[in-house]
């Protein structure tokens, strides 16, 4: 009886905390829109939906299953690299200059794979088996690599400054299909299924290797693979263009610049402003529009998302997957295949953070191997996680809104602080190191946007410390909160 | 004969001192690794932020160094010439320990008495390793910054052309046609290696904390029933481990250069060496430190020269003859460190799996 009505109560609570979180931020993104600007703050919310649907497929991982995957970077960027691969139209010179030499390639790696693979099922178990699965590989490795070697320069000659990669599907503009009313935004979620299906491949292939290892075992593990994901994706450049970067990359939405020339928008402009409108107002009004459009989009993401993951977690699997973090050994013991499970979460939840990856990419229009660093898209992935609540679908939406917000607040605030610190008396105060002071001033405005580090540091620890479930704790149905 | 001479003086040269080198700068790193893993069992994420903020430290005394002594620096003794790092250092170290044992006053204290889980412990050494990270490039910026400052004609013991040029002179040696060029930092890497090594294995074998250490790394609730003080194993845990790490980062820094991402990315290769020798295992670490760089470095050697001198004369080949791309040389670490995970968990010497 109690504990049914604590239940409740907690379930009542949980609701109060929820539109606490959920107006706060409301009110810092209109504080923001109404006093920087409307466009300024739908960027920030752009970044927090993706961040959010992120933070959702960390949380799928580690909230309901426990799994420390520290690899999220390595997700978000095959998600990334998906999106290129499927809007970027083809590169036909480059195909033509190949020949045959790619098709090789993939043909001898497939053919190797295979041939592998075959080799082991149908060989007995024993040292033999392995030799030989070996020797293939090796073979394999060396004869698609002598392929491989044929093919990247002549695909890398062709125009290196504009391309000198195979380039994508170019799917939005596929003949018949691109008549379709709106293919571009129905074909954009397909790029961001896609990128979800890669990187649940991705995830399914690393998970085999993987899960079973520890906890932290894992988490290096998987800090390791995604090291090596963008590293591929760096020095791959018959792929990805490496480090020259895939920028114009073709978008679902019409381009602000585009947008200014449409008459239906002049005409909805000038019923707007009354007929008196600048230059600059259009402009300003395209670029919102056309971020509301993204909005919208992306709004519709992550809520699909959001829906799947809360039935996942309140179904019978879901209470499989909580009894198998919280006790391993009865649920092992109860006839739950731990690792199959664990498969299935690392899985669904890396394919969400493909789908995050893709939606990255799509919106800001190109690919950049450089900047995936690991403390900016896996570490503080796991800060949003742990800060929302992990367990909580509300709360690492919540987390992810949140997170985003301080951290793209903190650098020009933060920079802002330093100019005044540095202009400020306090800095000339002692005489006999003024041939010092201007370097240091400008040293100090230089690193202002690393405060955001230490920032992120801090909030993390703080709530580890202080509300170690974090802002939104997770609510069990039936178990009596504390 | 004479070739295969030849082809062992140029992967001497290429790879070998070079692995030396890197390997004895991963192993002090996985000491400090192993040594927090056995004895705080957890592992460290902020272990290449320390390195990074006590090479940070390190660089800023040598500044001041610079621009207290003048032209001073760097000395030189006779004909040894001694980095202006290496004189930094020690302060640089005190400074990271304090650091690092205020970090564990403020933050991993509590958990510690809480008894979380090993996974908590390594979510909260991430927040460590946040504000480290912000910390590092508050002070020195994330660019390049250079911490050995000898100059081009100090820099090497005996540079590449010296034993050409000694062998045309010779009757006998006249085959040669490779050299061997050896760094000052190299020689002070693996001496300064080999002194703190033997003084690690005095401390944990012969003192009365070392062997507290062992014995708590070994069953807690047997060492704290024998009397042993958990705050001072703890303590002295940290000191070491920060000592080795911040000195592999001056070590890795002199060799190369600082710069803090490169830092945070010797994370997985320290880890793949502690984890290869076996956890709680300094040999260990030490062996797999080795493992971990040479493999990395013969697997992405080009092998060209090599076969050129070894093979028959009409089997040259021009282009290249390498494994991998240089670029993927964390590959190599992350592959063997999931092949141990998955053939021996224990590592090579039988560590402990928490």
């Amino acid at each position: 009886m109690s504990g049914s009505r604590s239940s409740v109560r907690a379930q009542g609570d949980q609701t109060v905390r929820i539109g606490l979180a959920y107006g706060l931020i409301a009110v810092a993104l209109l504080l923001v829109g109404a006093y920087i600007g409307w466009n300024y703050m739908l960027s920030i919310l752009l970044f927090c939906i993706v961040s959010a649907i992120m933070s959702l497929g960390v949380n799928i991982q580690w909230g309901y299953a426990g799994l420390f995957n520290a690899g999220i970077m390595g997700f978000t960027a095959l998600g990334g690299l998906t999106a290129v691969l499927v809007t970027y139209a083809p590169v036909n010179e480059a195909w033509a200059a190949a020949g045959i030499w790619p098709w090789a390639f993939f043909a001898s790696m497939l053919i190797s794979i295979l041939i592998g693979v075959v080799a082991l099922r149908i060989l007995p178990k024993g040292n033999n088996r392995l030799w030989v699965v070996g020797l293939i590989a090796f073979v394999g490795f060396f004869v698609s690599r002598w392929f491989y070697f044929q093919a990247t320069p002549l695909i890398e000659a062709v125009n290196p400054a504009g391309t000198g990669f195979l380039g994508g599907l170019g799917i939005y503009d596929w003949p018949i299909l691109s008549l379709i009313p709106g293919w571009a935004l129905i074909g954009s979620l397909i790029v961001f299924l896609l990128g979800g299906v890669v990187a649940a491949g991705a995830a399914f292939l690393i998970g085999k290797l993987t899960l079973g290892l520890r906890a932290d075992y894992l988490a290096i593990a998987t800090l390791g693979i995604s090291e090596i994901v963008i590293f591929f994706l760096k020095n791959e450049e018959w792929l990805t263009r490496g480090v020259k970067n895939v920028t114009t990359l073709p978008r679902p939405i019409t381009q602000p610049v585009d947008l200014i020339e449409a008459a239906w928008f002049q005409n909805f402009v000038n019923g707007w402003f009354g007929g008196v409108y600048t230059d600059e107002q259009l402009r300003s009004a395209a670029s919102l529009v056309v971020k509301l459009g993204y909005v919208a989009l992306f709004s519709l993401v992550l809520l699909v998302i959001f829906i799947l993951a809360q039935r996942a977690l309140n179904s019978p699997w879901g209470r499989m997957m909580r009894a198998i973090r919280d006790n391993e050994v009865s649920a092992n013991a109860m006839g739950k295949n731990i690792v199959g499970r664990h498969l299935e979460v690392f899985v669904l939840g890396s394919a969400v953070v493909g789908i995050a990856g893709a939606m990255l990419t799509t919106v800001v229009g190109q690919f950049t191997p450089t900047e995936y660093i690991p403390l900016r898209f896996t570490f503080l992935i796991w800060v949003m996680v742990i800060v929302g609540g992990s367990g909580n679908n509300f709360g690492s939406v919540f987390g992810g809104f949140l997170i985003w917000f301080v951290w793209i607040l903190a650098e020009p605030i933060g920079g802002a602080f330093m100019d005044w610190a540095t202009t400020s008396a306090i800095f000339f105060v002692l005489p006999s190191i003024q041939d010092l002071n201007a370097t240091l001033a400008q040293h100090l405005v230089d690193v202002a946007p690393q405060i955001r580090l230490m920032l992120m540091g801090i909030v993390l620890l703080l709530v580890l410390r202080f509300s170690p479930s974090g802002i939104l704790p997770e609510v069990v149905p039936g178990r009596v909160s504390k | 004969m004479e070739n295969f001479l030849n082809a062992l003086i140029w992967l001497t040269n290429f790879s070998i001192l070079p692995a030396i080198t890197y390997g004895s700068q991963l192993a002090l790193g996985a000491l400090g690794i192993t040594l927090v893993f056995s004895i705080l069992r957890f592992g460290n994420f902020a272990h290449g932020e320390t390195m990074s903020i006590g090479t940070a430290f390190t660089i800023l005394f040598m500044w001041l160094l610079w621009r207290l002594g003048g032209d001073l620096f760097p000395i030189s003794l006779g004909p040894i010439p001694i980095p202006t790092a290496l004189i930094a250092l020690i302060p640089g170290l005190v400074v990271t320990a304090l650091v690092v044992l205020l970090t564990d006053m403020i933050v991993y204290r509590y958990y510690r008495k809480q008894r979380v889980t090993p996974t908590m412990m390594t979510i909260v050494s991430v927040g460590v390793m946040f504000f480290y990270a912000g910390l590092v490039r508050f002070i020195i910026g994330t660019g390049d910054q250079a911490v050995s400052d000898l100059s081009r004609s100090e820099k090497f013991i005996t540079k590449a052309g010296d034993l050409k040029k000694w062998a045309r002179g010779t009757e006998d040696f006249t085959w040669i046609k490779e050299g061997i060029g050896l760094q000052w930092t190299q020689a002070y890497t693996v001496i300064i290696v080999i002194v703190l090594v033997a003084l690690l294995f005095w401390f944990l074998n012969k003192t009365r904390t070392g062997k507290s250490m062992r014995a708590y790394s070994d069953n807690e609730d047997l060492a704290l029933l024998s009397g042993i003080n958990p705050d001072r194993v703890v303590l002295v845990t940290w000191l070491i481990g920060g000592s080795l790490a911040v000195v592999a980062g001056v070590l890795f820094g002199m060799d190369k250069s600082f710069k803090p991402f490169t830092y945070f990315q010797l994370l997985l290769p320290m880890f793949a060496a502690a984890i290869v020798g076996g956890i709680g295992q300094p040999v260990g670490a030490i062996v797999g430190g080795y493992i971990v760089a040479f493999s990395e470095i013969l697997l992405t050697t080009n092998a060209k020269k090599i076969w050129n001198y070894v093979a028959p004369s009409d089997l040259d080949v021009t282009g290249n003859l390498q494994l991998l791309s240089t670029d993927y040389k964390f590959a190599v670490s992350f592959i063997i460190l999931v092949l141990v995970l998955l053939v021996r968990p224990t590592g090579i010497f039988k560590g402990k799996v928490i």
